[in-house]
Formats: structure tokens, sequence, C-alpha cells
């Protein structure tokens, strides 16, 4: 007879699985259900872009690459970086080609950790950031940030947080679920607080394309004295539609890039082939497919954020990413209550942001990259399923 | 306001107030707009885009090049209005190339689009010589594909 208990990781197994599985169950026994759950481009991957994965099987491309990735797909993300965000990383020794922007963050937390080092993670955030932490040993210390801030992370917020076991600040920015975003005045504080510390920013830009209005992103590893301390984790999913490929890159100081090489090297080997020369192309011939994009996304957002506020819900003006995080604190609900109730009265889902860690409860997600009829038809169904609570009162 | 015509474009279903809150105007100043794009033949109307095969409605569209011998002082103008304005001319372009005009037209049956051809079309004077094509089967059309792609099947991952 096996002892499982014994033979598990204590720290895999003190990790709680998702929140919100309840809900997901849930969801799960009603496939018509109208989805504003799901965190993912509704497009398809452009067409040159699967044609060019298409055409890398047929040409036989089927081996593995070197383990950082294509030299080709490197140099054009080097490229890429420079033109969009002013960033210099050299292709031979500071990029490296990862499984999607998730196994860049594994590999920032594992390269860095022990044991109960302690990762600064804002919330309301990505679910994945603590969980990581921890099973890489390390310690999760959640920092609240506030709708007041436009959930920005402000630095007396960081400066709070900060203690000797410190080793790094996750920066989730544009924001999964909250689509707040941090402008360049914002990160030039943030770094005013770290420049002085052995601090590594983990920053997570997977949504840097998705930013509405303004000068757009900046990445904090642009502002004087960040670069050196800090490890760019993105990816294709978000900007070209790609998130069935798992294609993203790490980048920063070749210190760090040469130690994170042997992790991936050992436990991945190389990022899928076909992904690669997909994402090549991506990077060569896919600024237009991010600009229309972008150019929809934001049409959707602004429909969908008049109707939330018509509907008497408070709603901070997201910035950034695909995401609506409106406040339900009116209701007298707990978020996970309001959603559960909401998918049952009016088949639509969205996400009870209590499961984006502190500061979450009271608010729930709304992915609004779904198309323009289904978003009509959810606000529709909202209004009338928040009509009804009033009369019930 | 090109923003408002490149969203009508794409989907003419969608109404003012939607069309406003996406542009980030008001209602009123849409509907303003759209009238005047009216007015002025900036929108030509609304249409919606059938694939008649699926209701088993029979008819062919063929696509018609047309050999024209401009006349002194219209150009081709003149020749292209009396091709137009036939009912049956679902289209109709002046071309660079071998030919001078496209003429898409939709006709119940071949003999209806070859009546056409023969008595309407090449009885014109300045119509030299023709080539018809019929169109076997329509794949795409204003950017909308006829056959509806298949969805991945959706199963639930939390991102």
């Amino acid at each position: 007879m096996m002892d499982y208990d014994s033979l598990l990781n204590r720290r895999i197994k003190a990790v709680p699985p998702s929140g919100i599985r309840k809900f997901f169950d849930l969801l799960e026994e009603m496939p018509d259900a109208l989805s504003l759950g799901i965190g993912e481009p509704d497009f398809v991957t452009p067409w040159h872009i699967r044609n060019a994965g298409i055409y890398s099987l047929e040409k036989g491309y089927t081996k593995y690459t070197p383990n950082k990735g294509l030299g080709e797909l490197r140099r054009q993300i080097s490229k890429y970086l420079s033109r969009r965000f002013e960033l210099s990383y050299d292709p031979l020794k500071q990029i490296i080609v990862t499984v999607g922007g998730s196994e860049g963050l594994d590999l920032a937390m594992r390269c860095i950790l022990e044991p109960d080092d302690e990762v600064i993670v804002p919330t309301p955030s990505f679910v994945c950031y603590g969980p990581l932490a921890s099973m890489s040993m390390g310690k999760p210390v959640y920092v609240e940030t506030k709708v007041e801030n436009e959930f920005r992370l402000t630095p007396e917020e960081l400066r709070a947080a900060i203690t000797p076991k410190t080793k790094a600040l996750v920066l989730p920015y544009p924001c999964n679920p909250t689509g707040g975003i941090m402008e360049k005045k914002d990160l030039e504080a943030i770094a005013e607080v770290l420049r002085d510390t052995n601090i590594l920013v983990i920053s997570d830009e997977i949504y840097c394309e998705l930013t509405y209005g303004g000068e757009g992103h900046v990445s904090i590893a642009s502002i004087p004295g960040m670069y050196e301390r800090t490890l760019l984790v993105n990816g294709f999913s978000k900007a070209y539609s790609m998130t069935g490929w798992r294609m993203g890159y790490l980048c920063g100081p070749e210190a760090l890039i040469s130690e994170i090489v042997k992790l991936h090297q050992y436990g991945i080997m190389s990022a899928p082939t076909v992904s690669q020369y997909a994402a090549i192309e991506a990077m060569k011939n896919g600024d237009d497919d991010i600009r229309k994009m972008q150019e929809e996304y934001d049409g959707r957002r602004r429909f969908l954020l008049q109707g939330f506020r018509e509907m008497g819900l408070e709603c901070f003006e997201p910035k950034g990413a695909f995401y609506m995080f409106p406040c339900i604190k009116s209701t007298g609900m707990t978020s996970e209550e309001f959603c559960t109730e909401f998918l049952k009265a009016e088949q639509v889902a969205v996400i009870p942001g209590s499961a984006f860690g502190p500061g979450g409860e009271g608010f729930v997600r709304c992915c609004y990259a779904a198309s323009m009829r289904d978003l009509a038809e959810a606000l529709k169904r909202m209004k009338r399923f928040i009509e009804s609570l009033k009369t019930e009162e | 306001m090109e923003k408002l015509l490149q969203l009508l474009e794409s989907d003419c279903s969608l109404t003012t107030k939607q069309l406003a809150a996406m542009i980030g105007t008001s209602e009123a100043m849409v509907q303003e707009s759209i009238k005047a794009y009216e007015e002025q033949n900036v929108i030509l109307g609304y249409k919606a885009v059938v694939d008649w095969d699926r209701v088993k409605r029979e008819g062919v569209t063929a696509l018609i090049e047309v050999k024209v011998e401009p006349q002194q002082g219209d150009g081709f103008d003149r020749v292209a209005e009396r091709i137009y304005q036939y009912e049956e001319v679902e289209s109709c372009y002046l071309m660079s190339g071998d030919f001078d005009m496209t003429v898409i037209i939709s006709g119940k049956s071949l003999r209806e689009v070859a009546l056409f051809v023969s008595q309407k079309l090449s009885a014109i004077d300045e119509v030299k010589a023709t080539a018809t094509h019929f169109i076997l089967k329509k794949y795409k059309e204003n950017h909308l594909i006829f056959q509806k792609p298949e969805k991945q099947k959706e199963e639930f991952i939390f991102v």
C-alpha cells in the first residue's frame, strides 16, 4: 500500500487548488452559458501566422531547436522589444524562448527563490504568481492595490511590504483582472523604492500590446536603473491571439538568463518548434494584426463600460488588458454569490474577483474578448439580473 | 468619424447606441453623422450577405469580362451606365488589363444569364466582346466566409 501522503512534497500539497473550483464545476454543467469568463482572445490566430506554422511542418522542420529557441526568433524578439519599448537585449545571451509566459514566470521564481524568500505580489492579479512562488519554496506576500488608485501599486504600499527576506516583486501590468496599468511616472516611483535594494522585478508584460488611450505601455526595464534588476516576461498569446501555441519569452541580465537556461534545458529542452516558426512570422509581419485587434477590443471596452455604468454598477475604466472589473458591492452579495446566482439565473459566466487574491472581493471579472453580439446580450441579462435583485429587496 | 464608417462597414447591425459607446461619442452625434453620410452618398445602403445555397434557392451568378469601344468624350462612363442600369447587374467595374469592364450578374438559370449576355449586353453598340464565367461556389464575400469555420471545442481552463 502506497502512502501518498508522506510521498508528496508538503509545499506542493499545501498549495490550495483554485479557490473557485465550485463555481467552475457549476459552469461545466452549463455548456451553453454565455461566457465572459475565460481570459483568452476570441480571435483565431491570424492566417499568415498559422500558415507559417503549417509551412514549417510541410518543410519537415520537426526537430528540437536550440534550448534558448531559434536564433532567428530571438533576433526578432530583440528587434521587437527595441522598436516597441526601447529595450535592448542581446539575442544570444539575454533572451530565452519559453513555453508560454507562464513558464517564464515559473523559471523566474525557481531560479532565485530559496526556502521562505519573499515575493511581493500586488493583487488582485492573475492567479498563478503566489502558487508559483510557494511551489518554488518561496513565500508570496500579497499587497492589495486599491480601486481609488486605479489598481496601481503605489511606492508606499511597496515600501511597507519589503522585508529583509524580500527577493522579488512581481509587477503584473497591464493587469489581469483589473485592467489597471502603470504609467511611466508610476514606474519611476516604484523604481525609486527599488534602486538601492537587491530586489528583482519579475515584470509580467503579457498584455503590453493591449492598452487604451494614453502613451501605450512602458516597460519598467526601460526606467533608468531598472534594466539590471528586471526579468521581463512576455509572450505571443494575447497580442497575436496565440494562446494555444504556448509561446513566450523571458529577457534579462545575462547572469540570470544563463542560470535560467539550465532549468529550461533540463526541464523542457526547447519550446515547440512549429510554434517558434509561427512566432517568427508574428514578430516580422504581425504589427498590423495587433493594431486591428487592439482597436476592436477598445470598442468593446467602451461599450461594456458604458453599459455597466448605465445599470448603476461602479466601474473603474480599465486602461489595459481585456477585462472589466465592476464593483458589485451595491448588490450586498459576495462576488462568489453574485457570480453563482447570475450564472444560475441568466446563464452568463463572469469570474468572482475573490479568485484573484486580496482586494478582489466585491468585484467581478468580465472578459470582453467576446463578440459585440455576446457582449450586448450579456449586458442585457446582467441588467435584468441586477433589477431583479432590487425588486427582491 | 472614419471609425464610424469602418464599424458600419464591418457590421451595420450595430445599434447607434453601441456605435456611440464604441467610438466614445454621443448617440445623437452618431445619428447625425450617419444621416449626413447617407445624404452625401458616402453610405450607399445596408444589406445582409445571404448564402442562398443554404435555403436551396436555385440561381447562378456569372462574372462577365467585357471589351468595350469607348465613346468620344464620355469615355467608359456612358457605356457603363447603359450596362449597370439593368436590374440583373449586381456589380459593374472598370478594369485595367486585358479587358475593360467586369460585370457580375445573377439570374435564375444558365439560360437567363445567357439571354442577358446575348440579347442585352452584346446588343450594346460599344460592347465589342464578352467572356462569361460562371461562379461555381462562393467561399467568401465581403470578408464573410460562407462555410462556418469549425470552432475548437471549448473546455475550461482558468486563466
